[in-house]
């Protein structure tokens, strides 16, 4: 079992860093859906001996919201913002994976040192540093792309990094908080659909960094 | 030193040139033509030793000097790099530097003899070559470097027996050297090795200049090129076995070769040329798996 946990934490590592690297917004687009069915599987993964009814609902909740949904959205944000397919990065790919790298090393060099999971006796499980890693190429993407759209997919895998870890170090979540939170980023990626449509409608671009110019 | 392991210098230096005529074989399988012979490879050495070489008065005897160091490096390296499972005749502890700087000074002198000749499109395939093969390296040697901390080894000959392939690290090293290995020997989605315009091409732009005899030491070198980057990742998929004789393993690791040619020319026939821009990117990515591995062994 932790074999198999370890090569999902390893896709996981491997899907942030294509996210970094790549350029097609529709490509990230299926990455992200990738890493959200990837989650949901690692949910009934980590607990297999006792698997719940409860634990099989979240898994398949965050398995079609995350894997089929937002997608879904996405792929219709951009086909209402019109023909735009590069993700528009002020940070280059190359330096962008470059990053990713560094981010991974100081989310290894975190989860060694985090007292928590240190006396738990899993010091040299991948989980942590590949959610911590999840997590920080979330708000690197914020920051690093123009791209309005973009930025909500980083919004999406800061959420996936939070999941992941949160899988890991609350054996037993509420089932109440996990459904609240997928409905949090559901309802954020929908009123960022929205938003992106107006901004889309009012300034003919989905660059937000020109968005600065509003100020009075 | 074991006579087996002479054997397998000799294997490389006999069979290098089959493995172009497979990739030719798979690509026009895939196109619906019938291609070239099998054996079409060793026709062009032949052919070409033949014939007279022409030398430009430019030149001076750098030029001539590069396919024949460019072979004897590939040469060298052919000794140090073992096929199943046999240790190389060369073998020592760190041959893994050897192997990749001998490589570096086949390129240097095939660069070198390209600027000699003083023509610009040799020049522009010139830059290009030196600055792929700078992105390539780092993937390269990082690559091994995980290896070689994962088994605690440092020669190639005993590292790669050593090796248990389905560990996500050595899957990981294993698609960076293919990248590695593409971009090297000139391939699709690098360079093309069949265009003929000197503004596409990397490593065909660079020996224009060279005819006759030259040409066919440049043509074999690169088969063996070929042969010997491609050992290091059969070595790595197919580890040998200990328990069966060096005939058996020997027999793995060619097939794996053959292998590793038809994927090379499913590659090409499946995947168009990267735009210039794009291959650093590719290289970066290669690089960064190699990374990435190097990083989940030390943790």
């Amino acid at each position: 079992m932790d074999s198999t946990i370890e090569i999902m934490m390893i896709l996981l590592v491997l899907s942030d860093m294509a996210l970094l690297g790549l350029s097609r917004l529709r490509t990230c687009i299926s990455i992200v859906s990738f890493q959200g069915m990837l989650l949901g599987l690692l949910a009934l993964v980590t607990q297999f001996g006792s698997l719940t009814l409860r634990l099989m609902m979240i898994a398949a909740a965050s398995f079609i919201i995350k894997g089929f949904v937002f997608p879904f959205l996405l792929r219709r944000g951009i086909r209402e913002a019109g023909a735009q397919h590069e993700v528009e990065p002020f940070v280059g790919y190359s330096l962008s994976v470059i990053a990713g790298l560094v981010m991974l090393g100081v989310s290894l060099w975190l989860g060694a040192r985090l007292p928590l999971f240190v006396a738990a006796g899993s010091g040299t499980s991948l989980i942590v540093p590949a959610a911590l890693t999840t997590l920080f190429t979330g708000l690197f993407l914020i920051i690093a792309r123009k791209n309005a759209l973009n930025q909500c997919l980083g919004y999406i895998i800061m959420e996936n990094g939070i999941y992941t870890f949160g899988i890991y170090s609350v054996v037993e979540i509420p089932v109440l908080v996990e459904l609240g939170i997928l409905l949090d980023v559901f309802v954020a990626v929908f009123v960022m659909g929205i938003a992106i449509y107006h901004i889309n409608r009012e300034f003919d671009h989905l660059d937000s960094d020109r968005l600065n110019v509003l100020k009075g | 030193m074991q006579i087996t392991s002479l054997l397998n210098v000799f294997l490389g230096l006999l069979l290098a040139p089959l493995l172009l005529g497979f990739i030719n074989k798979t690509k026009a399988s895939f196109a619906g033509r019938t291609g070239p012979p099998l054996l079409q490879a060793y026709y062009d050495i032949i052919k070409q030793l033949q014939k007279g070489a022409v030398y430009s008065r430019t030149t001076s005897w750098i030029f001539r000097a590069g396919p024949v160091v460019g072979l004897s490096a590939v040469m060298v390296a052919l000794t140090i790099v073992p096929l199943g499972g046999i240790a190389a005749p060369l073998a020592f502890s760190g041959d893994l530097l050897l192997l990749a700087y001998i490589l570096g000074t086949m390129r240097f002198f095939t660069v070198i003899a390209a600027l000699d000749t003083g023509s610009s499109f040799e020049g522009m395939g010139a830059s290009r070559e030196v600055l792929y093969s700078a992105l390539a390296e780092p993937a390269f040697l990082v690559g091994l470097a995980a290896i070689a901390r994962e088994t605690g080894i440092l020669s190639l000959s005993q590292m790669l027996p050593a090796v248990r392939f389905f560990s996500p690290e050595v899957v990981l090293v294993a698609v960076a050297l293919l990248v590695v290995f593409l971009c090297e020997n000139a391939r699709i989605p690098f360079d093309d090795p069949e265009t003929h315009l000197e503004l596409t091409m990397i490593h065909e732009v660079m020996v224009l200049d060279h005819s006759g005899p030259d040409f066919a030491l440049i043509l074999y070198g690169s088969a063996l090129k070929l042969w010997v980057l491609g050992s290091v990742i059969v070595g790595l998929v197919f580890p040998s076995d200990a328990n069966s004789s060096w005939l058996v393993n020997v027999f793995i690791a060619v097939c794996g070769l053959v292998l590793l040619s038809i994927v090379v020319g499913i590659v090409e026939s499946s995947m168009a040329r990267l735009r210039l821009l794009r291959i650093p990117q590719l290289l970066v990515a290669a690089g960064s798996l190699s990374a990435f591995a190097f990083i989940l062994v030390l943790r």
